[in-house]
């Protein structure tokens, strides 16, 4: 039986973010479905694994986790050898390891708050049966776009978010944009010829397509 | 002149998160202000710094860095032979510094968030002449409450937040706690015992003493 275990729901972007390291690194897996309806993730024996409630949780063997990005640097560096490098070239430089850390730090307080109210509000709120609040579409849409201002000035110098390679700073971007790309915001992406460009080569990955299945 | 320059304000939470790094690890520093009243992180100079217009920025030698806790990990690893040490015990066990990486992440995404808001609601406010919404501090202390609850049943099996040493993991928590513990909101660290004992040592630690003057 597989030795890492993802606890999470399919459609969950912070899942997604684990399941995506997992395919690029050729690792075997089996994906424990939570029942996020029925609120099992609120409940025992769930909260054994996450205290806070939320999904994923993950196992390898007897090592428990979860926070996904904590996850997903684990698997990185544990995995190292394996699959697609997602730390930097010379992932033991330490200047050039702060460099890709800035970056999973820029996507988890300035992308990701304002990418998952946009998600929130137009996708999945619909699964929900809830109206979409445009109001606060144009307001995080507006912060969005100075956001990816930024990464466009970033993109210019650097193919990727880190530098020349992909790393998890870009893959932490993946499945929220993703769904962001299926609503009116994905303008904010095509308008910004790197960031465009960036896009298109992250979610045409292998390991992004198998997620969407 | 020092190599090492921190570009922030002495009253932000974030900018004191990487002071408090260099005291521990006795490294000597230039301090910078960034005039923030002035609107001076919103401004070119300091734009180059952090194109996101937040302290603390951040330089050692040639390298340049912005967001907080990038900066702490980097010096954490850069310094890992000097001054305390702020990884795990057995720092190369990728195990050990993933449940590092849980406390890190639980900081910034449970943590950070509530405190941040109780603190611009207790001290800032005021001190700009607004007056506090006990609506919103109600609220916000619903939610502290049940974080504190994780942390008083972790820190009943280990002293510290990642084990059985301080690590950063309990570092980023103290400049947000130590302006909590002003206010009324103190009271949610004193009623947990576990958890008022670890705020107590980690207050009480030179450093923690250091940012405070």
């Amino acid at each position: 039986m597989a030795g890492i275990k993802v606890f999470g729901h399919a459609a969950s972007t912070a899942t997604r973010r684990v399941l995506l390291t997992l395919h690029e690194k050729n690792l075997d897996f089996e994906l424990v479905h939570v029942e996020l309806k029925d609120g099992e993730h609120k409940k025992e024996p769930f909260l054994s694994r996450n205290p806070f409630g939320k999904v994923p949780a993950f196992e390898d063997g007897d090592l428990k986790l979860f926070e996904s990005r904590a996850i997903t640097q684990y698997i990185a560096h544990r995995y190292e050898e394996q699959g697609t490098n997602l730390l930097p070239a010379d992932s033991k430089n330490i200047s050039h390891y702060a460099i890709m850390a800035i970056g999973m730090e820029v996507e988890a307080h300035h992308f990701d708050p304002v990418a998952s109210k946009l998600a929130w509000e137009q996708v999945f709120k619909l699964f929900y049966g809830m109206t979409t609040d445009q109001a606060v579409v144009e307001e995080e849409e507006a912060k969005l776009a100075a956001v990816l201002d930024v990464y466009e000035a970033r993109l210019k110098e650097f193919k990727y978010l880190a530098g020349e390679t992909f790393t998890l700073t870009d893959l932490h971007h993946i499945p929220v944009i993703q769904y962001l790309l299926g609503t009116p915001t994905k303008k904010l992406f095509d308008e910004r010829p790197r960031v465009s460009e960036w896009v298109e080569e992250i979610t045409n990955r292998p390991a992004s397509q198998k997620i969407l299945q | 002149m020092a190599a090492i320059k921190v570009f922030g304000h002495p009253a932000s939470a974030p900018t004191m998160r990487v002071v408090l790094t260099l005291h521990e690890k006795n490294l000597d520093f230039e301090f910078v202000h960034v005039d923030l009243m002035g609107g001076e992180h919103k401004k070119e100079a300091f734009l180059a710094r952090n194109p996101f217009g937040q302290v603390p920025a951040f330089e050692d030698g040639d390298l340049k860095l912005f967001e907080s806790r990038a900066i702490t990990q980097y010096i954490a690893h850069r310094y890992e032979g000097q001054g305390t040490n702020l990884l795990p015990a057995d720092s190369k066990n990728i195990a050990h510094y993933a449940i590092m990486a849980i406390g890190m992440q639980v900081e910034a995404h449970q943590f950070e968030p509530v405190a941040a808001k109780l603190v611009s609601e207790h001290v800032f406010k005021p001190k700009k002449g607004s007056t506090t919404d006990q609506a919103v501090v109600a609220e916000e202390e619903a939610k502290l409450a049940k974080v504190l609850d994780v942390y008083e049943a972790r820190l009943k099996e280990f002293k510290y937040l990642a084990g059985d040493t301080f690590t950063l993991t309990d570092l980023h928590h103290i400049p947000a706690i130590q302006y909590l513990l002003g206010t009324p909101s103190k009271r949610l660290f004193t009623e947990r015992p576990r958890v008022n004992e670890w705020v107590a040592e980690i207050t009480k630690r030179p450093a923690s003493q250091k940012i405070l003057q």
